[in-house]
Parts: C-alpha cells; sequence; structure tokens
C-alpha cells in the first residue's frame, strides 16, 4: 500500500534515515520503535511531505508521492497527528475538528456562504468519538494536554484517511491516560478500517496494537517483521538492552 | 449548541444603531461632521481590508498604502484624463488593485513573517516610486489634483450616502468573506501554518487569497479616497500611510472583525483633535501606539470584550 524505496536523509553530516526500504500493507497495524534519535520521526516527516528526501522514493498504491507538499499527500489519504500536540491553540475544540472537515471537502475556498453550519453534524460526532463532546466550546489552547492528544487524533481521523499515522500518541500521558488512548485508538482504527503506522516509545503500546513491527537504528531498519519475532531478534535485543545506541551515524 | 448564531445579538445590535446614526447624520446639517465621517467610513474599509490580511491569516503588511494607492489613482485618472464613466472607472479601480494585490503576493507568499513584511514594504516603495517619478500620468510630487467627479456624487450629502453605500457593502462582503469556509480555515492557518497543511489545506493559496482580498478593498477605499478629495497624492502610496492603517487596526483590535473600523474611526477622530491644539500629533500616535502594544494588546475590541465580560459576570 505505501513503499519507500531506498530512502535517504542527511541533515548536515547527521545521517537521519539511511537508505530505508520499507512496505506497509493494507490493514495492518505497524509499529516503528527505535533508540532515541533513530530517526523515527524524520522517516514520518519525509513521508508526509514535511521534509524532502535527499534521495529514494515513495509511493502509496502505485502512486509516486516523493516530493509532494503536505495538502497533496492528505487528501490522497493519508493523514497524521504530531508528537507535540499541534491544534490551534485559539480556535474552539469544535472549530480544530470543522476545519478538517471542510478542508476534506474542499470548501477552503468557499468564500461567500456562512461557514459556521458547514459539517456540524459530522464534527459533533467525531468529537463525541473521542470523548470530547463536553468541550466542544472550549478553547483547544486551554484543554488539559492528555485531551489535546485526543483532539489531535479527532483531526487527524477528520481527513477520512485510508493510512493515519501517528507519532507517539502516547507520549507524555499517564499509565491511566495511555490505556485509555490505546482502546480509543484500536476502536477507531476498527470502526474506520484505517491501516496504521505509528512510532511509539512505550512497549505496552506497541505490543498492545502493533501487528507488525519495524526497528529502526542509526536511520537504518534492523529488523521487521510479527511482534514475536522481534521480541526475539538478538540485534534488536543487542540495541535496547545492551549500549542503547543514542549517538549519532 | 442547537442553533449556530452566526453574529452575536449584540454586535448586530450596535451594528444596526451605527448604521442609524451614520443615515442621520447629513441631517445635523454641520458640513464638519458630513467630511469627518465621509473619511472616517473611508479609512475604516482600509483597517478592515488590511486585517484580512493581518487578524485573519497572520501576516502583517507594512505596504498597505500600496493598494489603496492603486485605487486611488486608476479612478482619479479615468475619470479625468481619460473621461471613463463613473461605473467603469470605479470597477476598473478595484480590478487594478486586485490584480497587482495578485502579483505581489504571488512573491510574498513564498515568505512568512518579518521576510513577508518587508516584502510587502519594498513593493509599496516600488508603487510610490511610480506615482511619484510618472509626473505626466500622476502628477508626480504635485499630486493628481482636479479629478472630475460624476454630477450625482458631486454633492456633499450626495457623496457621503455613496460612501455609506459602498463601504457598508464592502465591510458586509468583507465580514461573509471572514465568516465563511474561507475564513474560518484562514483562522486555522494563522495559528498553525503546519498543521493546517496536514489537515489538506494549501496553506501559500489561501495566504494569498487572503492577500488579494485585502489588496481589492484596499483599492475600494482608495477610489472613494481619491474622489472625495478631487485628488491623490503621493502621500498615500508612502509607507507613513500603510503605518498609519497598521495602528488602526492594532488599536481596534485584530481579533475582531469590526475592530479595525473602530480603530480607524478613534485615531482620525484624535489627530482632528489634537492637531487642534498641538502640531506635535506624532508624539501622542507614538503615545497611543506603546499603550496598545503594552497594555492592549487585543485592542479596544479587547478591552470591549473584556469589560461585557466583567460585567455579566458581576451581574
Amino acid at each position: 500500500m505505501l513503499r519507500t524505496v531506498d530512502l535517504f536523509k542527511h541533515f548536515g553530516g547527521f545521517v537521519a534515515i539511511d537508505g530505508v526500504d520499507f512496505e506497509l500493507e493494507e490493514g495492518e497495524k505497524h509499529a516503528i520503535i527505535g533508540p532515541n534519535g533513530a530517526g523515527k520521526t524524520t522517516f514520518f516527516h519525509l513521508i508526509t511531505g514535511h521534509l524532502r528526501p535527499d534521495r529514494g522514493r515513495i509511493e502509496y498504491e502505485g502512486r509516486e508521492l516523493t516530493g509532494l507538499p503536505p495538502h497533496r499527500i492528505v487528501k490522497a489519504g493519508l493523514a497524521r497527528s504530531f508528537q507535540r500536540v499541534n491544534v490551534y491553540p485559539r480556535m474552539s475544540v469544535f472549530e480544530n475538528v470543522q476545519v478538517a472537515l471542510m478542508a476534506r471537502d474542499n470548501r477552503h475556498l468557499t468564500m461567500f456562504r456562512i461557514g459556521a453550519r458547514f459539517n456540524r453534524d459530522e464534527t459533533l460526532e467525531l468529537l463525541a468519538l473521542v470523548g470530547l463532546a463536553e468541550e466542544a466550546g472550549e478553547q483547544a489552547g486551554e484543554l488539559a494536554y492528555g485531551k489535546q492528544k485526543q483532539l489531535e487524533l479527532a483531526i487527524a481521523v477528520a481527513e477520512r484517511p485510508r493510512v493515519l499515522l501517528l507519532d507517539e500518541p502516547t507520549a507524555g500521558m499517564s499509565p491511566s491516560e495511555t490505556e485509555e488512548a490505546i482502546r480509543l485508538i484500536q476502536e477507531i482504527a476498527d470502526a474506520r478500517n484505517l491501516t496504521l503506522l505509528f512510532t511509539e516509545h512505550d512497549m505496552t503500546v506497541v505490543f498492545g496494537i502493533a501487528d507488525r513491527i519495524t526497528v529502526l537504528h542509526n536511520g537504518g531498519v534492523i529488523a521487521s517483521g510479527a511482534p514475536d519475532a522481534v521480541r526475539g531478534d538478538p540485534q534488536v535485543r543487542s540495541v535496547y538492552l545492551g549500549e542503547g545506541g543514542d549517538g549519532a551515524a | 449548541m442547537e442553533s449556530v448564531r452566526v453574529m452575536p445579538r449584540p454586535v448586530a445590535a450596535v451594528c444596526a444603531v451605527v448604521v442609524l446614526a451614520l443615515l442621520v447624520v447629513p441631517l445635523l446639517d454641520s458640513r464638519y461632521l458630513i467630511d469627518l465621517f465621509t473619511e472616517i467610513m473611508i479609512y475604516a474599509l482600509f483597517a478592515l481590508s488590511l486585517n484580512v490580511l493581518i487578524g485573519y491569516s497572520g501576516n502583517v503588511s507594512f505596504g498597505h498604502a500600496a493598494y489603496f494607492a492603486i485605487g486611488g489613482y486608476t479612478c482619479a485618472i479615468l475619470l479625468t484624463t481619460y473621461e471613463w464613466g463613473f461605473a467603469p472607472a470605479f470597477a476598473a479601480a478595484v480590478i487594478a488593485s486586485a490584480l497587482a494585490a495578485g502579483l505581489v503576493a504571488w512573491f510574498c507568499v513564498r515568505l512568512t513573517d518579518i521576510y513577508f513584511a518587508m516584502l510587502t514594504l519594498a513593493f509599496a516603495m516600488v508603487v510610490w516610486g511610480v506615482a511619484f517619478k510618472w509626473r505626466s500620468v500622476t502628477g508626480g510630487d504635485d499630486g493628481f489634483v482636479g479629478v472630475s467627479v460624476p454630477a450625482m456624487l458631486d454633492s456633499r450629502i450626495g457623496f457621503y450616502y455613496f460612501t455609506l453605500a459602498a463601504t457598508g457593502l464592502s465591510a458586509a462582503v468583507l465580514w461573509l468573506i471572514c465568516h465563511s469556509a474561507f475564513g474560518r480555515c484562514l483562522v486555522a492557518v494563522r495559528e498553525n501554518r503546519i498543521r493546517a497543511g496536514f489537515v489538506g489545506i494549501n496553506t501559500r493559496l489561501m495566504r494569498w487569497w487572503a492577500f488579494v482580498v485585502a489588496g481589492t478593498f484596499a483599492g475600494v477605499a482608495g477610489a472613494i479616497f481619491g474622489m472625495f478629495h478631487r485628488g491623490m497624492y503621493i502621500e498615500s502610496a508612502f509607507w507613513t500611510e500603510s503605518a498609519t492603517v497598521l495602528i488602526m487596526t492594532l488599536l481596534g483590535g485584530i481579533y475582531s472583525f469590526f475592530g479595525p473600523a473602530i480603530g480607524a474611526a478613534t485615531l482620525f477622530v484624535l489627530e482632528r483633535l489634537t492637531n487642534e491644539y498641538t502640531e506635535y500629533w506624532p508624539i501622542v500616535l507614538g503615545m497611543i501606539l506603546v499603550g496598545i502594544l503594552l497594555f492592549l494588546p487585543d485592542g479596544l475590541a479587547g478591552l470591549a470584550r473584556k469589560l461585557a465580560s466583567y460585567r455579566s459576570r458581576g451581574g
């Protein structure tokens, strides 16, 4: 469904992504793990158009995505959430989601009709889905951190993507919030038939959700496969249990 | 949230009162007041147009006077030199401003923040330079004087009502644009450009349109201004004019649709009053600016909102 071929990205002398060949199958819940600095977020930025690769290709359903701007990639069916909360702080929770729906329906250039009524019911439905129905009228910037993460999820899902990319969806959450977030992500992925690609530090989350895991280390793939196989992989064990491998390439 | 009220009732009530008051101003039979309010309406529209760019799209322009001047000069020159009728001259002026804004915006939206602002300033200086040097057409620093105005707009009261209708209609269209899906998505672009891109919004295109809308309505204001004064002068294209409208917008409040109009009226009246007592208006202006930046970040509209919520909470 989604494929990268020999993807390469460096920042100055630091090689962040070093020739990654990667394949995402339709319907799977695929986790990308790796120590800090392994290149997980850079990999996400490349796929979603936030960064341009220095070399290599990104293909989605046989279509080349390499070098397209984010808004085109979203329209192709890939939506993402961010590691650090990334909402519209001075807008209401309702408007945060509504804007995503308006954009999905290509209404963002509709100038001569009142916009407040567009996509109302669907916005409320989505807010209910992520458990933010009560907060619809609040300013997004004033929500508690965990709730902002939920809002982030609602925004990403609003675009009705086929592939949802989540960058550390539970980062900074308490254990109970994490548990709730896992349940929510799984529920949404199942209900909407989403293919899921996510990065995560928390191994409970990874093994709780993923049916496939790819391990990045120093910008390269060192293992990829079913959770049990990856867990038993000696190289993965040495990276995680050994010296940590946080150093630059 | 059973129904969505697009304009809060108190705001609608204030709008109605303001329009009614403006309708009866000529009955007071004061030439001074009629002229004062004509000019206030022109500047209010000018400031409202700038706020599409600043308040809604989050891009500060230091060169908004360029489009005001292009509208003003085009209308004045076509009416006078080429003896066009009023409607085609006025329409051509607005189109000229829109096209100029579209061209400049094409370059500017590639940049953000201070670089965006400086580029708007650079283009505005080019417009000023053209108005200054192209003496045969614009009159250079003597100004383009003796604009022929159609007979129906020749009377002071006639012109006043024309200005009220034109600025009122323009403000209504701007209000609709700012409250459309476009307006709402534009605020999202202002709030978080990166995130807006990741929900499928072409943020550059949105900012381009915001610039064009702003320039177009600045052109409307400029065209009215030139006819009102029976002349256009290069000061209208100078960067100080861009600064004035920027200060008006900030004073009124960029996070409110009507704020800039309030700011325009306030600043204009203050300038008139100050000039009656002292020639040091720039000092007063500087102090006003300091006041806004330190104490009124959301401008007069923000202050009004704060007072209103304080009163409703206090009972």
